[in-house]
């Protein structure tokens, strides 16, 4: 067995005359590690005839931090502080995954009352997180009056974070064995007035931009991923779903308290930029029913049930666990030396690295403008891509 | 759907996955079903995995490697899904520390190119029959691999 090791600039040699008999050539266009549509730093080369794309070629590790390296040294509370700074805008999903691997590890058995607030804090984010992406893309496509709506109201769903929490991005909040703080009294009440307002205000996203004739045109039809390519390229979330394939482990593989509340798996047909747009847009009202579902009954209890110095140590083994983030799956893999209370290694399936790469699969024989596009409905998160 | 880990349980489904392979042993410590499967028997396991009506895992979830210095050896983890069937699994194979190579599962699915990039620029195993092997995350210069366990960087900050 021999193994071959290629570097960037072999792949960047100058290309050779396309095959037309007008005289063209292909060339390389680089964009980012510093660009609008990138939000964070990726960088991506594209191979151009004219303006049709030939061949993508993403250069990720500009926000490289070696988190997996760094959870081999902290224990398994420290560790959901850098699980926040993977990615940002489903951090409490994150906290939770992290928490529930080791929880099942441990042996350690949650209450009712700590699973739904889990629950409820975790798609109050989804709704914030699809909520920003929706702003984005819009601005992506040139409708920055979308991004201003989103971000207003992204703010309200955040004031209550913030109340509850003290942290408006990085939450480390959902912990090992429980939570970091308790819901305020008023936190129900709260709630109800943002469902009253949220609930409207995704029609009223839809009378601002999804039925604008632009934003249908540049959507609809373009970048298709077929159902058989999306799941052979480890897509999740959305993305696999707006292709047709009902892959959410929150109704396949059911925890926290997803298995009281009624919602539906929204799918798409196509697998277009429309479709991963429609899913998302249809997922903020699920999970708006959702939460609407479970705000009434939380249960009483205790938010924490160990000590919350308590060393968490885990047996000797590999443990895998996995959630439905707002982007995708996002799995925790623990191998564990039965010594100490640190992992011997973590390792992040991380979604947002999973799916960039179906760019390389969808993109293909599209124009640039197209890119915008596509890449804006994969909703990426780039500090999720290269930990 | 027939035969899913949900009717037969994960013993017997560990049973049939040992089936196709004469070399595959069940791996312990595991919180899932699970089986290690010697570097030979890798590529012949894992085309039959994905092609086996009964099992076909058309995901690859996930791919990894964990370094066991004190032994030797890296362990290369593989995590299966199967959308049609609902069911995981973790495949595991060993491979020597020094000169480590394994087959790249590229060509069964396609995200494995990526996910053993990331593989090779931590861990350094080099993928046979991978037709674009480069650094993902560190720069294409970069001397050796961070994830390995005997990894030292003059930046690098003792942990206490």
């Amino acid at each position: 067995m021999s193994v071959t090791v290629r570097t960037l600039d072999e792949l960047l040699t100058p290309p050779t005359a396309a095959d037309s008999p007008l005289s063209t050539q292909e060339y390389f266009v680089n964009m980012g590690p510093q660009h609008p549509i990138a939000h964070g730093s990726l960088r991506i080369i594209l191979l151009l005839d004219g303006e049709t794309i030939r061949k993508v070629i993403p250069v990720p590790g500009y926000v490289h931090r070696g988190i997996e390296k760094m959870c081999e040294h902290m224990s398994y509370r420290k560790i959901i502080t850098l699980t926040d700074r993977m990615d940002y805008l489903s951090a409490l999903m994150n906290n939770w995954v992290v928490a529930r691997t080791v929880e099942k590890a441990a042996g350690i058995e949650t209450n009712a009352r700590i699973e739904t607030i889990r629950t409820l804090m975790a798609e109050l984010q989804r709704i914030q997180s699809h909520a920003l992406w929706w702003g984005v893309l819009g601005m992506d496509l040139g409708a920055f009056t979308a991004f201003l709506y989103s971000f207003r109201d992204r703010e309200i769903i955040g004031e209550i974070f913030e109340e509850t929490i003290g942290a408006r991005l990085t939450m480390n909040y959902i912990q090992p064995g429980g939570l970091m703080y308790d819901i305020l009294p008023d936190f129900v009440q709260k709630v109800k007035k943002l469902l009253a307002y949220v609930r409207p205000l995704i029609n009223e996203y839809d009378t601002l931009l999804s039925g604008n004739a632009i934003l249908q045109e540049r959507l609809r039809n373009i970048g298709i991923l077929t159902a058989k390519d999306a799941v052979a390229f480890g897509c999740t979330g959305p993305v696999v779903r707006a292709s047709g394939v009902p892959y959410d482990l929150r109704k396949l593989e059911p925890y926290g308290v997803y298995d009281k509340a009624d919602f539906d798996v929204v799918v798409g047909t196509k697998g277009d930029c429309w479709d991963r747009y429609y899913v998302r847009m249809e997922e903020m009202r699920q999970s708006i029913r959702i939460v609407e579902q479970l705000i009434d009954n939380i249960p009483e209890g205790p938010y924490m049930v160990t000590k919350y110095n308590a060393r968490l140590k885990l047996p000797k083994g590999r443990f895998y666990g996995q959630m439905e983030t707002a982007r995708g799956v996002l799995g925790v893999f623990i191998y564990s030396d039965g010594n100490g209370d640190t992992p011997y290694r973590m390792h992040f399936r991380s979604p947002n690295f999973n799916n960039l790469w179906a760019v390389t699969q969808i993109a293909p024989g599209w124009r640039i403008a197209d890119y915008i596009a596509i890449q804006s409905s994969l909703d990426l998160v780039i500090p999720d891509i290269d930990r | 759907m027939g035969d899913t880990i949900g009717t037969m349980g994960t013993e017997a489904f560990e049973q049939l996955v040992m089936g196709l392979e004469p070399q595959c042993r069940k791996r312990e410590q595991s919180d899932c079903a699970a089986v290690d499967v010697p570097v030979s028997a890798l590529e012949t396991l894992m085309r039959n995995l994905r092609d086996e009506v009964r099992l076909s895992f058309d995901m690859l979830l996930d791919h990894t490697a964990i370094d066991h210095i004190q032994d030797g050896r890296f362990e290369l983890v593989y995590l299966l899904y199967s959308t049609r069937h609902g069911h995981h699994l973790m495949v595991t194979c060993e491979i020597p520390r020094t000169d480590p190579i394994a087959p790249t599962m590229g060509d069964l699915w396609p995200i494995a190119h990526w996910q053993e990039r990331e593989v090779f620029d931590l861990f350094g195993i080099g993928y046979d029959g991978h037709l674009d092997l480069r650094r993902l995350f560190l720069e294409d210069g970069w001397q050796g691999y961070p994830l390995r366990k005997d990894y030292t960087d003059p930046d690098m900050l003792e942990p206490a």
